[in-house]
């Protein structure tokens, strides 16, 4: 421990020999937060200051969650926190050149690039930054002094509740993250891409934040990539607050490619209000564990919300996927798919929650979870839940658990296709509907080439993918079985 | 010869339903296979295939001089052999260009061949098409999904004409066919026969063999062949029906 303001990461280590005291994760961050709070609150507005004190009381009182949580039973949220970490306390420095680092070569996919490393914001164009189109972007750190009063309006509003130890420990340690806007009736014409990239010769946990506000009648497509380039265990805690405003339309690509070590915590909570659309797709490839809380609110008529999900794991790995959609309006319709592949002893979870308030009469709301599990040893445990308290409503739901078809594979094979060929080609085809959800052209076949490779085993290798920004002496194994396939 | 099966016996599920068939055909040959419902024709052409489930507990099948039994599916199919399925498979997300394309690359890596250049493997298309008469539609959709029973079919016959095998099983494909079908199906087989290649044509009528004629016709009953004669033989079953054999293979037996 330093006492230096550059680079400063206070080990959480839970193993200390020197105290007879075994020293649990929790009351390491909270004895952190005491000792630094000055620090971590640096820029907070007065109002900011109070809401981390409330989620910080919030999780010193109940903790981490164990698998007794009715909410944490599938997953073993106990193992990914059983680990000693680093918790960086101002931002990270890298010894690889970052620009090499996070460039992005993209065949017919023009984005524009923000980038998070190890959580903390990093930019070429500044801490703050008007692109051509006139969307706002920057650091959490920066935007929070220049918009006070932004912040106080939404910060916190929408991930407010203190029932997720997750989002009360972001909430009262995290230092930085992305902030974006989109004034009234501006279209973004390129995709904005943050990428985050985990980089360090220490096991890390990181809080990291995204504010998102869409004006009026805006409009901006988003990728957000969850990346990591090395071997360490990393544990990434996100909250991304998203506010969609009247008429404005939001797409939001997720990829999610950790390695088999990490875990990621991503709790995203959107807002949209009358006539606006929004499209979620969270394309999960490869990562030790995953939760996913997603919570889309459609509180103006007229709100129209996809929420889509492809998750292929395999070996170990874990996914699961807490998506809420909360019909708040009237005549608003929300679409849900998610589609997993599993295989070995890979484990998901799908728990879709859908809310029908009592006056949001005409909602029409689908929700759909496949699954298929190439080896018996995998599993999937999938839950609706419907709450309704309008009558005048559509409400479906459907989850399927199965297995390649064999009559398909017979008929493929006596085509002259391999085992191995025809065991993609269905899988492909299984992904194929969430695939075809993305808008955005160049950004569908990188993605589809993204689905191929993983499938086939060679994701991880893949050069200028938009994920691995190609790093000098590449150090990608995700030891995936090439026979298999 | 082409194809020379052997005192072939085939279990499903540990049920015995071939029991002991023989058959030769050579190059150039035309066979029909007729019998009642259930006897085993299309256990026949699964064994042939390589079906996982159809298990040959004796017997061999040569083709090609090499005897198949333990070959998988897609390296049988690789050697030249093909199979019009009595029930085509809907495969909802695998496009029927995909899925040409895949198969035949996958033959011409078997004979060491580089994969078809894009244009080739277009016009080749298009001139199979053509041959079926099928409807460029359909080759952009999913293969067989929502098919109508007739579409399925004809896409059998396409499929066959892509990929040229030298033994084409066609497992009742005039079932369920209009007469103008009929004739496109019958136009597909005979343009394609060749002294190279053989059919083996499982049907229940006799209207097909009116525009595909065989040069043998067998009867199978009870998992094996009971009587082989000349086209002929199968004007003979569609006025007397299958009584008359099985009284004289009861008989025999
Ligand atoms: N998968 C299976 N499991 C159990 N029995 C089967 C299976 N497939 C076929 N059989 C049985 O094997 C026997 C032969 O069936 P097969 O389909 O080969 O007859 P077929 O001669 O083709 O009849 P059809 O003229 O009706 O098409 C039947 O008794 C059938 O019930
Ligand atoms: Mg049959």
């Amino acid at each position: 421990m330093s006492g230096s303001r550059s680079n400063i990461c206070l080990k959480l280590s839970m193993k200390t020999k020197e105290t007879t005291q075994f020293q649990d994760l929790e009351s390491l961050l909270t004895a952190q937060f005491e000792q630094h709070s000055e620090r971590i609150a640096e820029g907070d507005t007065p109002a900011m200051k109070s809401l981390r004190m409330k989620h910080f009381e919030a999780f010193k009182a109940v903790g981490f969650p164990d698998s007794s949580h009715e909410k944490w039973r599938f997953t073993d949220i106990e193992s990914a926190l059983n680990q000693d970490f680093c918790h960086e306390l101002s931002a990270s420095r890298s010894d690889r050149n970052i620009e090499e680092l996070f460039r992005c070569e993209v065949h017919n996919f023009r984005s524009e690039i923000i980038s998070v490393l190890n959580g903390w914001y990093h930019s070429e164009n500044g801490p703050l930054f008007t692109n051509e189109d006139g969307v706002i972007y920057g650091s959490v750190k920066a935007a929070k002094i220049a918009y006070p009063e932004l912040f106080d309006a939404r910060y916190g509003h929408l991930a407010h509740g203190t029932a997720n130890s997750f989002v009360n420990l972001n909430t009262a340690m995290v230092q930085d993250g992305v902030f974006i806007y989109v004034p009234k009736g501006v279209e973004a014409s390129r995709t904005l891409q943050i990428i985050k990239m985990i980089d360090r010769d220490e096991n890390v946990f990181v809080q990291n934040r995204q504010l998102i506000i869409l004006e009026e009648g805006s409009k901006l497509s988003l990728m957000h990539c969850d990346d990591s380039i090395n071997h360490h265990t990393s544990l990434v805690n996100t909250v991304t607050e998203v506010f969609v405003g009247k008429n404005a339309h939001f797409e939001l690509y997720k990829l999610q490619n950790l390695n088999d070590a990490s875990g990621l915590i991503n709790n995203t909570f959107i807002s949209q209000e009358a006539g606006s659309n929004v499209r979620t797709n969270t394309l999960t490839f490869n990562c030790g564990m995953i939760r996913n809380n997603i919570e889309v609110a459609l509180n103006g008529p007229g709100a129209h919300a996809d929420v889509l999900g492809l998750y292929l794991m395999d070996k170990q790995q874990h996914v699961d996927n807490q998506i809420r959609i909360l019909h708040n309006a009237a005549h608003c319709t929300s679409n849900e798919l998610f589609k997993g592949i599993l295989d070995d002893e890979a484990t998901a979870v799908f728990n879709g929650y859908i809310y029908v308030k009592r006056d949001a009469q005409k909602t029409n709301a689908y929700q759909n979870n496949k699954n298929i599990l190439l080896k018996p040893t995998a599993r999937i445990n999938t839950m609706p839940f419907l709450e309704i308290y309008a009558d005048d409503v559509k409400c479906s739901h459907g989850a399927t658990i199965g297995q390649l078809d064999q009559e398909a594979m017979f008929y493929l094979r006596s085509r002259g296709i391999s085992q191995s060929n025809a065991r993609l080609l269905l899988m492909y085809a299984f992904a194929a509907d969430v695939i075809n959800m993305i808008n955005i052209e160049g950004l569908k076949s990188r993605i589809d080439d993204m689905v191929k490779k993983r499938l086939r085993g060679e994701l991880s290798v893949c050069e200028k993918c938009v994920l691995h920004c190609g790093t000098p002496e590449k150090e990608y194994h995700f030891d995936i079985d090439l026979s298999k396939l | 010869m082409l194809l020379n099966i052997k005192n072939l016996h085939v279990e499903i599920d540990g049920k015995e339903i071939i029991k002991g068939l023989n058959l030769g055909v050579n190059q150039g040959e035309v066979h029909a296979i007729m019998g009642p419902n259930g006897t085993g024709k299309s256990t026949l052409a699964a064994a042939i295939t390589g079906r996982e489930g159809y298990e040959i507990t004796a017997g061999e099948i040569w083709f090609k001089g090499t005897n198949i039994v333990d070959m998988e599916p897609d390296e049988r199919a690789n050697l030249g052999i093909f199979l019009s399925f009595q029930y085509p498979v809907e495969i909802p997300g695998v496009s029927m260009t995909n899925f040409m394309r895949t198969a035949i690359n996958a033959k011409r890596e078997y004979q060491g061949l580089p994969p078809v250049p894009a244009g080739e493997f277009l016009k080749m298309m298009e001139e199979k098409k053509n041959l079926v008469e099928i409807h460029s539609k359909l080759t952009n959709r999913s293969v067989n999904e929502g098919f109508s029973g007739g579409e399925k079919k004809r896409n059998e016959i396409f499929q066959m004409a892509m990929l040229e095998p030298s033994l084409a099983i066609l497992d009742e494909t005039d079932s369920g066919l209009d007469i103008d079908a009929l004739k496109v199906v019958a136009k597909g087989v005979n343009q394609l026969k060749s002294g190279e290649n053989a059919f083996v044509i499982i049907t229940h009528y006799q209207r097909l063999l009116d525009y595909i004629v065989p040069d043998f016709v067998h009867v199978l009953f009870d998992g094996k062949i009971v009587k082989t004669g000349g086209k002929n033989l199968a004007l003979e079953l569609e006025a007397k029906g299958y009584e008359w054999i099985k009284e004289q293979h009861l008989f025999e037996a």
